[in-house]
């Protein structure tokens, strides 16, 4: 388990005059301080982490987020911003002294604008929610991460949120416009717009991906653009992971660029296909659905380019989809990959380093000697254009020591994205999870210089406490 | 001043940093100092230069990663990619006539100054393309952020923060862009005769079409009969460009043709007209010659040609639109009242500017860039502050003071 500060003793001690000050700047609802209702807040999608807050403070407005700022800030409260709670980091982990603020209640969308090719939303607009507001006249938002039905936008901000479609459409800072923020001290700040370049320092930037340590995220505009013709879906099976690997580099080097390129190995094939029944290749040892974008004309070129350049690898198997339908066939079993491992497994956790592309069989080589060196299986989902791997390792969260091998397993496996040149993660950020293995990848120097920065719009430290950050040894470690 | 620091590596460089900091001697960061006309003048005792840091040090074309360090010219860098037939992303501009210098740009300063060219509005920012940095602090400390791989989010993004810091904060020593396959063709749609709010409403609907239009462009008459590829309209020209496989270029003009329709017939400009017309608009040519000043405007793209008209009525203006009517270039009298005039103009439209090329002496007494609320320029001295605590790097170059 990773160690969590303790809490400080006074603010504990005021927590009756805490929870009337929120309640006078809250509507009723709008704060909750009994434990029973505290319960869901206790945890986000890390749940191996639990640590009931202080209070949970539900805002319905930038003002709000600004007078409950204010007031922490005064009283010297930490506070934890939270979308959805779907962080697979424990980047929404509360703390015992801590006020949990929640922006789901701030759910509106403000505006769109077709022809500037942007949206206006608040920071509890769901992923989703935002595409299906503009989807009838043929837009879209990009960033598409698996928990895009619940997570919310906020959040994806805070996180520099991916998904599958990265390749071609970039993370969540590239689909940025601009940000309403409420400093720690409750100063309401507008970064950027709905122009394109902001003069000055990129502080949009800077914010997008900075899991809540500089401030509270109300509003953003986002990007939206207008969607292809169409798209397609195909499957290519090869004999082994380094040939599946090898194929991803012909791709990439003809000049085609995939607007999807998702890699799974043979326990991830096994686990989708008793799932979900998607008629994937069970004799391969690794397995690529690939994604184009266009006309149907379009798309016959560029996925019958593709086929044959697969031809060169020796595949088992080539199933090109011909319709709609047929393409989400072959999306269907990727697309419950976490559901999949979670029928096979009583639970597992879900890694994301990344990798120099170029390492792939390498990688998967040394994990599938830790998997059988700890006695954990392992499943790996890759997308292979960008180099994102996710390892997921099953285990059994009732037994300590299953648990406690998880967690090493993991951390080995983000330590040797690393040592082959990538980084400890892709797209689920730092949170608690990867916080004490910072060092890992950044030196003493580098991360107090990132320190500083975070004191440079939090002095007193009070935002998203004990993450990101490795705690200072003179920190006091909760019991 | 005394003769400039030009140290052979970043060993070298930082320990010339990290006396200057111990010694409180201020530092003119520069590359090859090809953009030393833009924002503030720099009053520093000492300069520092990047450009002994040169080559190319990873190349992976199957990866789209590409490393150089900072002092790397960019000539350099593209023909690098080229050969394995790919490119820069955000199609970096060269402003050599702009400025009237000589000296060939590095990649250094081209991040550094955060310059995006005409694919900016499809495909993103320059900054939105550098996977990895590595620098030195105003401490003397060297760091990095980011790295040699596509998706990166581990710690504070640093990329971004530097990039457009304009050696404010750090000097980059490396840097890593992703990089594309270049298209295998490219082509133009032209609709002629427009004004400025029919164009963009035009480009609004090329832009929101599905055909990936990777270049939006607006000229007036005057504008557009400075660039040789365009003169030939005989007028004002509103521009869609398409690149991609051959098939597509044909097909996805064809449909765009169609679809913009109601703005008029299009003309297409082949391969070598695309080449040529958008190299002029990326580098700004057609305001090369001016004499006076020149802004560049980011705004909405539906305010460009608001703003335009009003710096038209404000001052004896130049303009025209880039990024479907986002960016807008103006040029004028290099006066404080057009400045004001300009600056107003662009915060009307819920936009910003830049004071991009003026005299110094107009660069030294205006906010070149407009100032910050005071909540974010408190930010932005503490941010100052823990990179560079004694202020030594291109002090005053961004905000007077910082």
């Amino acid at each position: 388990m990773i160690a969590q500060p303790a809490p400080k003793d006074d603010v504990l001690a005021r927590r009756p005059a805490i929870l009337a000050g929120l309640r006078a700047l809250l509507p009723e609802t709008g704060v909750i301080g009994e434990p029973v209702r505290m319960k869901p807040y206790e945890t986000d999608a890390l749940a191996a982490y639990r640590q009931m807050p202080l209070a949970v403070a539900l805002p319905e407005t930038t003002e709000q987020v600004a007078a409950v700022m204010a007031f922490c800030h005064r009283e010297g409260v930490r506070v934890v911003p939270r979308g959805a709670g779907t962080s697979l980091s424990g980047g929404a982990l509360p703390m015992g002294d801590a006020v949990v603020l929640g922006l789901m209640r701030m759910n509106r969308i403000l505006e769109i604008d077709y022809a500037d090719r942007c949206a206006v939303v608040q920071a509890g607009v769901t992923n989703i929610g935002i595409t299906q507001a503009v989807q009838e006249r043929g837009f879209f938002y990009a960033p598409d991460p698996s928990s895009q039905l619940a997570c919310m936008i906020g959040g994806n901000v805070n996180m520099n949120s991916g998904g599958a479609h990265c390749l071609r459409y970039g993370v969540t800072a590239n689909n940025l416009l601009g940000l309403r923020i409420v400093t720690v001290d409750g100063q309401v700040i507008d970064i950027g717009g709905a122009h394109m370049d902001a003069a000055g320092y990129d502080w949009l930037g800077l914010l997008t991906g900075s899991e809540g340590q500089l401030a509270i995220v109300t509003e953003v505009t986002v990007r939206i653009l207008r969607g292809p013709e169409g798209a397609r879906a195909m499957l290519a099976a090869f004999r082994a992971n380094e040939v599946a690997g090898a194929c991803v580099d012909a791709i990439i080097a003809s000049g085609i660029i995939p607007v999807a390129l998702e890699f799974m190995d043979r326990p991830a094939i096994h686990a989708c296909e008793a799932f979900a029944h998607a008629s994937y290749p069970l004799d391969a040892e690794a397995m690529l659905i690939i994604e184009v974008e266009g006309s149907t004309e379009e798309q016959d070129f560029l996925l019958g380019r593709i086929k044959e350049i697969c031809r060169n690898f020796d595949p088992i198997s080539l199933r090109v989809s011909a319709s709609a339908e047929e393409s989400l066939a072959i999306w269907k079993g990727r697309k419950g990959a976490f559901g999949a491992v979670g029928r096979i497994s009583p639970d597992y956790l879900c890694m994301d380093g990344t990798i120099p592309t170029s390492r792939l069989a390498e990688v998967l080589g040394r994990i599938a000697q830790m998997s059988a060196a700890c006695g954990l299986q392992v499943a790996n989902i890759f997308h292979a254009g960008d180099g994102n791997l996710h390892p997921l390792i099953m285990f059994d969260a009732n037994d300590p020591a299953s648990f406690h091998a998880a967690e090493t397993f993991g951390a080995d496996i983000l330590k040797l994205c690393v040592e082959v040149g990538g980084c400890l993660t892709g797209e689920h950020g730092v949170g608690v999870e990867k916080r004490d293995l910072m060092g890992v990848q950044f030196s003493e120097i580098e991360l107090e210089q990132q320190r500083r920065i975070k004191s440079a719009f939090d002095p007193g430290w009070l935002l998203n406490p004990s993450k990101v950050f490795p705690l200072k040894p003179e920190v006091p470690l909760a019991a | 001043m005394s003769a400039p620091l030009v140290p052979a590596d970043e060993d070298a460089l930082a320990a010339a940093v990290a006396a200057a900091h111990r010694s409180g001697e201020t530092l003119a960061v520069e590359g090859n100092a090809s953009k030393a006309g833009l924002l503030r003048p720099v009053a520093a005792s000492r300069r520092l230069s990047t450009r002994a840091l040169c080559g190319i040090t990873l190349y992976s074309p199957q990866e789209l990663i590409l490393s150089a360090r900072a002092g790397t010219t960019l000539a350099e860098i593209e023909q690098a990619v080229a050969g394995h037939g790919q490119h820069l992303i955000a199609e970096p501009p060269d402003f050599s006539a702009l400025f009237a210098s000589t000296a060939p740009q590095s990649l250094g300063g081209v991040v550094a100054a955060h310059l995006s060219g005409p694919r900016r509005v499809a495909w993103g920012a320059t900054r939105d393309h550098v996977m990895g940095v590595r620098a030195v602090n105003g401490i003397g400390e060297r760091i990095h952020s980011g790295g040699r791989v596509l998706k990166n989010v581990t710690g504070l993004d640093l990329c971004k923060l530097l990039a457009g810091s304009h050696g404010t904060l750090a000097v980059i020593t490396e840097i890593t862009l992703k990089v594309l396959p270049a298209p295998e063709r490219r082509a133009t749609l032209v609709l002629c005769g427009l004004d400025a709010a029919r164009g963009v409403a035009a480009l609004a609907a090329a832009l929101g079409s599905p055909y990936a239009v990777s270049g939006a462009a607006h000229l007036p008459a005057d504008m557009a009969a400075r660039i040789p590829a365009l003169a030939w309209l005989d007028g004002a020209v509103t521009l869609a460009r398409i690149e991609d496989f051959p098939a597509s270029v044909a097909y996805r003009t064809q449909r765009l043709r169609d679809e913009l329709a109601a703005f008029g017939a299009a003309e297409i400009l082949d391969e070598g007209a695309t080449r040529a017309a958008w190299a002029a608009l990326r580098d700004a040519t057609p305001l090369a010659g001016e004499s006076g000043a020149i802004w560049r405007v980011s705004v909405r793209p539906s305010r460009g040609p608001v703003v335009a008209a009003e710096a038209a009525r404000a001052l004896d203006a130049r303009w025209f639109l880039d990024w479907g009517g986002g960016l807008v270039w103006i040029a004028g009298p290099a006066s404080v009242a057009a400045h004001a005039a300009v600056a107003a103009a662009a915060r009307a439209a819920g936009g910003t500017c830049t004071l991009f090329r003026a005299p110094a002496a107009l660069r030294a007494a205006v906010d070149v860039i407009p100032a910050e609320a005071p909540a974010l320029a408190a930010i932005t001295r503490r941010v100052k502050a823990a990179f560079d605590p004694r202020s030594i790097l291109n002090p005053g170059r961004m905000f007077a003071g910082v």
